[in-house]
C-alpha cells in the first residue's frame, strides 16, 4: 500500500503546489491586471515554455490515471508477496527477448517523431510502421510466454504468483493494443496524406505513450524477476 | 475598508494565445440529439439515465423499508431477494446515480458554460462516455435476470461471501455486477478526462482559476479524486472475477464453504477491503465536493452576496480531496485488520473534520448580512446546510475509533451516510435542477408544486434519518432481514422503524411532485428571463437561452471579475455579471 | 419567515427527540465505560455545534431576508474571523478524538491475565473453543475441517487434546474476570458483537482477530453477527452468558474436551433395537413413519439430527410449549431414554433402516415453492439432503406432512423459541416467510420433487 501512497503523495503534492502557486497571493475580488492573462495559468512545458496543447495534457491525465492503475496493481502484489504460501515462478526466457522487443519499438516511434518534426514523410512511415510492428510482435510474444507457462503445468489457480504474473503482464499488454488502436488512426491520417502538424501530433503521443509503457514494463519486469 | 477596487480599473483582459476550438455541428436530428457530441446534451443524456435508474434503486428502498417496517407481512420479500435489493440500491445509488448525476450531468453541462468555452475539449470522446455508461447500466439491469439473480453481497461486494454459495446472486450476479463496474470506469475515464482538461486548458481571457465559481471548483477537484480513485476499484474487480472466474486465490483465504473444502488458499480478504476502501473514500468525496460547490453557488446568488471566504472555500476543496486518500481505513476499524492503524486513521479522519467544517461556517457567514430570497433553489440550499451539519457531525461519532465500536454495522452507520450522501447532496441536487431549469429549457417551473416538493422531501427526509441513529444507538444491526426476539431490541423500536417506512413512502411519492413539474413545465411553462435570478456567472450571460450548440454566440466572452460581486458598494444593481467590463457597471 | 421557525422548530426538536428518546445504548455490562463516557462527550460537543451553528443560521435567514431597498454587506474575507474559527474547530476535535485514541489504546492492550475463548463463526452458526487444563489451544488448520471434525482439529497436536470443545450457541464466562475472544472464522468474514459489551471485531477466514472486555455482571446477553456474511447472516445468533465462579465452574466441567470426544464410542445398533421397539407403534417398525399417529419416517435421517432433537426433548428445548401436543408426546417417550448411550444406540439402529420414499400427501404450486426454497437451500442443500455445517435436517424423501406441521410450529412460535434451542430460533426466522398456508403447502411440494443426493465433492487444495 505504501507505494502508492507514495505516488499519490508526490501526485497531490505537485498538484497542491501548482496550484497554490497559482493562487496563494491573489484575492480574486481585487484585480491583478498582471496575471490575469488565462495562458499564465494554464499549463505550460517546463522545457519550451510555451503552452502545451489540450490533447498533450489529455495524454498527460490518462497517463496519471495508468499510473494509479499500476501502481495499486504493484501494491496488492507487494502485499500479497509478504504471505507464507508465496512460491517465486522463474519467468519464461522469453520474456527478455520480448523485452528487447518493446524497447526497438520505442526506439523506431521515436525516429518516426523526429522525422514528423523534421518533416521527413519517410522517416515518419518507417519510423510508425516498424515500430507498431515491433510492438505487435510483443503482443505475440507475451501471449506466447503465457501459452509457455501454461503448458509447463502452471495454471492460474494453484500460485498466487502466477495469478500476478498474468494480471500485470494482462494490464500491460492491453493497455498496449489500446495504444495500438490510437497508432492505427495515426497510420490512417499518414495514408490519407493529411497535413504534417496532425501527423506530428499523433505521431509524437503514440512515442510518448509508447516510452510510458516501457517503463512501466521494465518496472513490472524487474519486480518479476526479482519476487 | 478602501471601495476603489480594480473592479473600477481599465479593460485588462489581454487577448487569448491560442485559437477557438472547432466545434463538429450535426446536421440530422439523431445527430443532434442522439449520437451528440454538444455536453449540453451528453449532460441531459447523463442525467435522464441517471434519474432513471436512481428511480428503480428508489422503489428497491421502499421495498426494503416495507419489510424492515412490518415485517414478514409481504410474501413477495424474503430473506434472498431483500438483500439483493439492499446491495443493488446502494451500488445503484452511489455509482451510477450520484457520481454520473454530479460529473456526467452537472459537469457537462455547467463546466464549459461556466468557464467560457464553447464546449468540452473532446467532444467525440465525451460523446462516446455516455454510451458507455449507458452499456454499464445496462449491464447492471441484465444481473437481475440470470440464474440465481443480482448479487445480494452488499454494496461493498466483500469476499469471500460476494463469490461463494451461500450468498444469493454469488454467480452470474456478481460477474456482471463486476464488469458492470469495469466498463462504467473506462466510461468515466473518458469523461474525467474531458472535465479535467477542458478546466485546465479551455477557460476564457481573463478567467483565471480564482474566477471561476465554486461550482467548478467542486466538480474539477472531484474529477481529480475519481481519476485517481477508480482504479482501485478497477483493480479489486479484476482480481475477484479472477477468484471467481478461474478459481485464483487473490483474496480467497483456505476456507470450507458450507462445510465442503474448497480449492482457495492464501489470499486476504482484508486486501480487497483495502482496495475498495481506498476507492470508496475518495468515491463519497466525489459525490459531495461537487454538492459543496454548487451549493456555494446557490446560496451566495440567491442571498445577494458573495461566498465568505472563496478563497478558504477554494483551499478546503483542495485540501479536503486530498485528505481523503488517507483516511480509507476507518470504514475498517472493526475488520480485523492490524489495530494499530486504528490511531493513524483516527487522527487523520478527525482532522479532515476541520476544512469541512470551515466550509459549514462560511455557507453560514454567506447568509449573515446577505439579502436572501427564499425561492425554491435557495429553500433546498439552506436545507442542504442543516441536514449537512448533522450529518457531518455523526461522522465524528464514527470516526473516533473507540465510538465507532459499538456503532459500526448498525443502523447509526447507514443513519450518518444517508444523512450526507443521500439527503444533503440529493436537496443540492434539486434544488441544482430548479436554479438551473430556466437556463437548460428556457422555461420557468412551478413554484407551488416545487414548494410542495421541497417541504415534502426536505421535512419527510430528516423524520426518516435523524431518528434512525437512535435504532443504532440501541445496537440495532444494518443488513438483517428480520430481528425476532432479543433482549436489547426494545419493541418500541419495531415501532420507531414502521414510523420510518411511512416517511419513506411519502418522500418516495413526493417525487413525483418533481417529475410531474419537470415534465409538464418543459411543455407549459411560462418563458424564463435568460437570466431570471440576477445571477454572475457566465452561463447566465449567454446569447440565447437555452444556449444553442457552442453555447456564447459569435464571440466568446472575456471576464472581468470574479464569480461573486453581489452588493458591489457603488453599483446601481446588486450584482455584477463577470463578463461586464468595469467601464460599463451602473453607478449608483 | 416559515421556512426560519420550521428550523427552529427542528432544532429543538432534535434536541427534545435526544432527550425523551427511549431508544439508546443498551444499559452496559462490561468494563468498557469509557466509550460510554467519548460517546456522551461526543454528543456534547456536536450537540452544541449543531444547536449553535443551526440557530445562528435560522436567525440570520429572519434577520437578512429579501428587501429591495437593502443591500448585502459586500465583505469577501475575514482572515481573523476565519482564523479563529479553524482554531476552535482544531481543539474541539482534538477534544473528541484524545479520549478516543486513549481509550482505543486500552482496547489493543489485552491484559495479561485474561482468561481465553476462541469463539468460531461459520455460515451460519458459532461453535466455541476453550484451552483447557494446558492453557494453550491446539493448532487448527482448514483443511483438517469436515463433518466429523467441525473445530478442524489437528489430531497430531498434543496441546489440542484438553481443549474444551463446544458446539451449542452459548458460551460461558466468569464474572469480573478479563475474557479474550480469539476469533476464527472457517468460511467467510464474519463479526461478533455483543450490545451490551459495547465491543466488536470481525472474523477473518485466514487469520484470528481478538476482542476483550471484564463482564461486570451476570446475564445472558445476546451475540449478534455484524458483518453480512450470506442469506442467513441474520440469524447468526450465539449467546453468551456470564457466571459467578462457581455456577461457571459447573458449566466448565459439564463440557466435553476433545480426547473426550475422540473416545465416545458409536452406538451399537443391536442394542439399539431394543430400545426402538416403544417407538416403533408411532414410527414404523421399518422407522417409515405412520401419518395417522403422527410419528414422521426417520429412516434416512442424519443421526446428528435426531441426536439433538432427541437431547432437545429430554431437556425440554422442544416439545414444551403448551400448544405443541405432539411434542409433549416426544418429551415423554424421550424422557425414557435414560442416558446418552441410549441415545447413541437407538440412533445407530435407525441408520440400518432402509430409506424408502414415503407417501405422498401434500398439493401445493411447486414453481412458487421453488422461489420460496431458494431461501432453504443454502442450509438445507440443493436437492434438500441437509448439511451438518449448517446444522440443517435432510428434507427430501422424508414424511411431506411432517415438514408442513412442523414449519407451521416454527412459523408459531411453538416450536423453536425455547432459549435453549439452539437452532429453532433460526427456523423461527426462517419460517416467518410462510405468511399463509399456501405458501408453507407450495414449498413442501417443491421439496417432493427434490432427489436428496449430496452433490460431489468439487475440489479440495491436495488436488494441485
Amino acid at each position: 500500500m505504501s507505494i502508492v501512497l507514495v505516488f499519490l503523495a508526490l501526485l497531490m503534492g505537485a498538484v497542491v503546489w501548482w496550484l497554490v502557486k497559482q493562487t496563494i497571493n491573489v484575492q480574486p475580488w481585487v484585480a491583478h491586471p498582471a496575471t490575469d492573462s488565462v495562458r499564465d495559468e494554464g499549463i505550460r512545458s517546463p522545457i519550451t515554455s510555451k503552452p502545451l496543447s489540450n490533447i498533450k495534457i489529455g495524454l498527460g491525465v490518462f497517463l496519471a490515471v495508468a499510473t494509479s492503475l499500476f501502481a495499486l496493481f504493484i501494491s496488492a502484489y507487494s502485499i500479497r508477496m509478504e504471505y507464507p504460501d508465496w512460491r517465486p515462478i522463474t519467468e519464461p526466457a522469453l520474456l527478455w527477448t520480448n523485452t528487447a522487443i518493446l524497447v526497438l519499438s520505442s526506439v523506431f516511434l521515436q525516429w518516426g517523431w523526429v522525422g514528423a518534426k523534421r518533416g521527413n514523410l519517410q522517416t515518419v512511415w518507417l519510423g510508425v510502421g516498424i515500430g507498431g510492428a515491433f510492438s505487435i510482435a510483443f503482443i505475440f510474444g507475451q501471449w506466447t510466454a503465457w501459452e509457455q507457462l501454461a503448458s509447463a503445468g502452471f495454471f492460474a489457480i494453484g500460485n498466487p504468483a502466477i495469478g500476478f504474473f498474468y494480471v500485470l503482464t494482462g494490464a500491460h499488454a492491453l493497455h498496449l493494443i489500446g495504444g495500438l488502436v490510437a497508432l492505427s488512426r495515426t497510420v490512417s491520417r499518414l495514408w490519407r496524406r493529411q497535413d504534417m502538424e496532425s501527423i506530428k501530433v499523433g505521431v509524437e503521443l503514440c512515442a510518448v505513450y509508447w516510452h510510458y509503457l516501457l517503463v512501466v514494463w521494465l518496472i513490472l519486469f524487474g519486480l518479476l524477476l526479482t519476487t | 475598508m478602501s471601495e476603489t477596487t480594480a473592479h473600477d480599473a481599465v479593460d485588462f483582459a489581454p487577448p487569448a494565445e491560442v485559437g477557438e476550438m472547432e466545434l463538429y455541428h450535426a446536421k440530422t436530428w439523431i445527430g443532434k440529439y442522439v449520437w451528440s457530441q454538444d455536453a449540453k446534451v451528453i449532460a441531459i443524456q447523463y442525467g435522464i439515465t441517471a434519474i432513471a435508474i436512481g428511480l428503480v434503486a428508489l422503489v428497491l428502498s421502499v421495498i426494503m423499508r416495507l419489510q424492515l417496517g412490518f415485517p414478514n407481512t409481504f410474501s413477495f420479500i424474503d430473506p434472498s431477494n431483500y438483500i439483493q435489493f439492499v446491495t443493488m440500491h446502494g451500488m445503484i445509488m452511489v455509482v451510477y446515480l450520484l457520481t454520473a448525476l454530479f460529473l456526467g450531468g452537472f459537469g457537462n453541462y455547467l463546466i464549459p458554460l461556466m468557464v467560457g468555452a464553447r464546449d468540452m475539449v473532446f467532444p467525440y470522446l465525451n460523446m462516446i462516455s455516455y454510451w458507455v455508461y449507458l452499456a454499464a447500466v445496462l449491464i447492471l439491469v441484465a444481473s437481475f435476470f440470470v440464474p440465481g439473480g443480482a448479487t445480494g453481497a452488499g454494496w461493498t461486494l466483500y469476499p469471500p461471501q460476494a463469490i461463494t454459495e451461500g450468498t444469493p446472486g454469488s454467480d452470474g450476479g456478481i460477474i456482471l455486477m463486476l464488469l458492470s463496474l469495469g466498463v462504467f470506469i473506462i466510461g468515466f475515464t473518458m469523461g474525467g478526462l474531458n472535465y479535467v482538461v477542458t478546466v485546465l486548458q479551455a477557460r476564457t481571457r481573463g478567467m483565471s482559476l480564482m474566477r471561476m465559481p465554486l461550482t467548478v471548483w467542486g466538480i474539477f477537484v472531484a474529477t481529480i479524486l475519481a481519476l485517481l480513485a477508480f482504479p482501485a476499484l478497477l483493480v479489486s474487480a479484476i482480481m475477484m472475477l479472477l477468484d471467481k472466474l478461474i478459481g485464483t486465490s487473490f483474496f480467497m483465504p483456505a476456507m470450507v464453504s458450507l462445510g465442503e473444502q474448497t480449492a482457495y488458499d492464501g489470499g486476504s480478504p482484508i486486501l480487497f477491503q483495502h482496495l475498495f476502501w481506498f476507492f470508496g473514500h475518495p468515491e463519497v468525496y466525489i459525490v459531495a465536493l461537487p454538492a459543496f460547490g454548487i451549493v456555494s453557488d446557490l446560496l451566495s446568488t440567491h442571498a445577494r452576496k458573495a461566498i465568505f471566504g472563496y478563497r478558504m472555500m477554494v483551499w478546503a476543496i483542495v485540501a479536503i480531496g486530498g485528505l481523503s486518500f488517507i483516511v480509507w481505513a476507518h470504514h475498517m476499524y472493526v475488520s480485523g485488520m492490524n489495530p494499530y492503524f486504528g490511531f493513524f486513521f483516527a487522527t487523520t479522519t478527525l482532522i479532515i473534520a476541520v476544512p469541512t467544517a470551515l466550509k459549514v461556517y462560511n455557507w453560514v457567514l454567506t447568509l449573515w448580512r446577505g439579502n436572501i430570497r427564499l425561492n425554491v433553489p435557495m429553500l433546498f440550499a439552506i436545507g442542504f446546510v442543516f441536514t449537512f451539519i448533522n450529518g457531518g457531525l455523526t461522522g465524528l461519532f464514527l470516526g473516533n475509533v473507540t465510538v465507532d465500536l459499538p456503532l459500526s454495522d448498525t443502523y447509526f452507520v447507514i443513519a450518518h451516510f444517508h444523512m450526507v450522501m443521500a439527503v444533503s447532496p440529493v436537496l443540492v441536487i434539486f434544488g441544482a435542477i430548479y436554479h438551473w431549469y430556466p437556463k437548460i429549457t428556457g422555461r420557468m417551473y412551478d413554484d407551488g408544486l416545487a414548494k410542495v416538493h421541497f417541504w415534502l422531501t426536505f421535512l419527510g427526509t430528516y423524520a426518516i434519518y435523524y431518528p434512525m441513529h437512535y435504532l443504532g444507538l440501541e445496537g440495532i444491526p444494518r443488513r438483517y432481514f428480520a430481528y425476532g426476539d432479543t433482549a436489547f431490541m426494545s419493541e418500541s423500536s419495531q415501532d420507531l422503524n414502521a414510523a420510518i417506512t411511512i416517511a419513506a413512502i411519502v418522500v418516495a411519492l413526493a417525487q413525483l411532485f418533481f417529475i410531474y413539474n419537470m415534465i409538464v413545465s418543459y411543455f407549459r411553462g411560462k418563458k424564463a428571463d435568460p437570466n431570471p435570478w440576477e445571477a454572475t456567472t457566465l452561463e447566465w450571460q449567454t446569447a440565447d437561452n437555452p444556449p444553442k450548440h457552442g453555447n456564447f454566440g459569435p464571440e466568446l466572452p472575456a471576464v472581468y471579475r470574479w464569480a461573486y460581486d453581489f452588493g458591489v458598494p457603488g453599483a446601481a444593481d446588486d450584482y455584477i455579471p463577470q463578463n461586464v467590463p468595469p467601464k460599463d457597471v451602473k453607478k449608483a | 419567515m416559515v421556512f426560519a421557525i420550521v428550523l427552529i422548530l427542528l432544532i429543538f426538536g432534535s434536541l427534545l427527540f435526544h432527550v425523551v428518546s427511549p431508544w439508546y445504548l443498551t444499559e452496559l455490562a462490561s468494563n468498557w465505560s469509557t466509550i460510554d463516557f467519548t460517546l456522551d462527550l461526543t454528543f456534547w460537543v456536536t450537540g452544541v455545534v449543531f444547536v449553535a451553528v443551526n440557530l445562528f443560521m435560522a436567525y440570520a435567514v429572519i434577520k437578512f431576508r429579501y428587501n429591495r431597498n437593502r443591500r448585502s454587506e459586500y465583505k469577501p474575507e475575514d482572515k481573523k474571523l476565519e482564523g479563529w474559527l479553524t482554531g476552535i474547530t482544531a481543539v474541539g476535535v482534538a477534544a473528541l478524538l484524545t479520549p478516543g485514541l486513549f481509550v482505543w489504546a486500552d482496547f489493543v492492550t489485552v491484559p495479561e491475565d485474561a482468561h481465553v475463548v476462541e469463539a468460531v463463526g461459520q455460515q451460519w452458526n458459532w461453535s466455541y473453543r476453550l484451552p483447557g487444563e494446558d492453557g494453550k489451544l491446539g493448532a487448527v488448520e482448514s483443511r483438517f475441517i469436515s463433518d466429523d471434525n467441525p473445530f478442524g482439529m489437528d489430531a497430531d497436536d498434543p496441546d489440542g487434546q484438553d481443549d474444551v470443545l463446544i458446539t451449542s450457541q452459548t458460551v460461558h464466562v466468569p464474572l469480573d474476570k478479563p475474557v479474550k475472544f480469539n476469533l476464527r472464522s472457517l468460511d467467510v468474514l464474519h463479526d461478533f458483537a455483543v450490545a451490551q459489551f459495547r465491543v466488536k471485531m470481525d472474523l477473518v477466514p485466514g487469520l484470528v482477530s481478538y476482542l476483550w472486555f471484564t463482564p461486570t455482571r451476570t446475564g445472558s446477553f445476546e451475540v449478534l453477527c455484524e458483518e453480512h456474511c450470506g442469506l442467513a447472516h441474520f440469524a447468526m445468533r450465539g449467546m453468551v452468558v456470564v457466571d459467578e465462579q462457581a455456577d461457571y465452574d459447573a458449566w466448565l466441567a459439564a463440557q466435553p474436551t476433545y480426547s473426550e470426544i475422540l473416545a465416545m464410542k458409536a452406538g451399537d445398533p443391536s442394542v439399539g433395537e431394543g430400545t426402538y421397539a416403544v417407538c416403533v407403534a408411532c414410527h414404523g417398525a421399518a422407522g417409515e413413519g405412520n401419518q395417522a399417529l403422527n410419528g414422521p419416517k426417520l429412516a434416512g435421517q442424519e443421526g446428528w439430527y435426531m441426536r439433538r432433537q432427541l437431547q432437545n426433548f429430554k431437556s425440554g428445548a422442544r416439545g414444551a410449549h403448551e400448544d405443541d401436543e405432539t411434542g409433549k408426546q416426544m418429551a415423554a417417550m424421550a424422557g425414557m431414554l435414560v442416558d446418552d448411550a441410549a441415545i447413541e444406540n437407538v440412533i445407530a439402529y435407525i441408520e440400518t433402516l432402509p430409506d424408502n420414499p414415503p407417501p405422498t400427501t401434500i398439493v401445493g404450486d411447486v414453481a412458487s415453492g421453488e422461489k420460496i426454497y431458494r431461501n432453504c437451500s443454502v442450509c438445507h442443500g440443493v436437492n434438500g439432503e441437509g448439511k451438518a455445517a449448517t446444522r440443517a435436517p435432510r428434507q427430501a424423501g422424508m414424511s411431506d406432512w411432517y415438514i408442513a406441521s412442523q414449519l407451521k410450529k416454527f412459523r408459531d412460535g411453538i416450536r423453536g423459541a425455547h432459549p435453549d434451542d439452539d437452532f429453532g430460533m433460526q427456523m423461527n426466522l426462517m419460517a416467518a416467510i410462510l405468511q399463509t398456508e399456501d405458501r408453507v403447502n407450495d414449498v413442501v411440494a417443491y421439496i417432493n420433487t427434490l432427489s436428496g443426493k449430496k452433490p460431489q465433492q468439487v475440489a479440495t487444495r491436495e488436488n494441485h
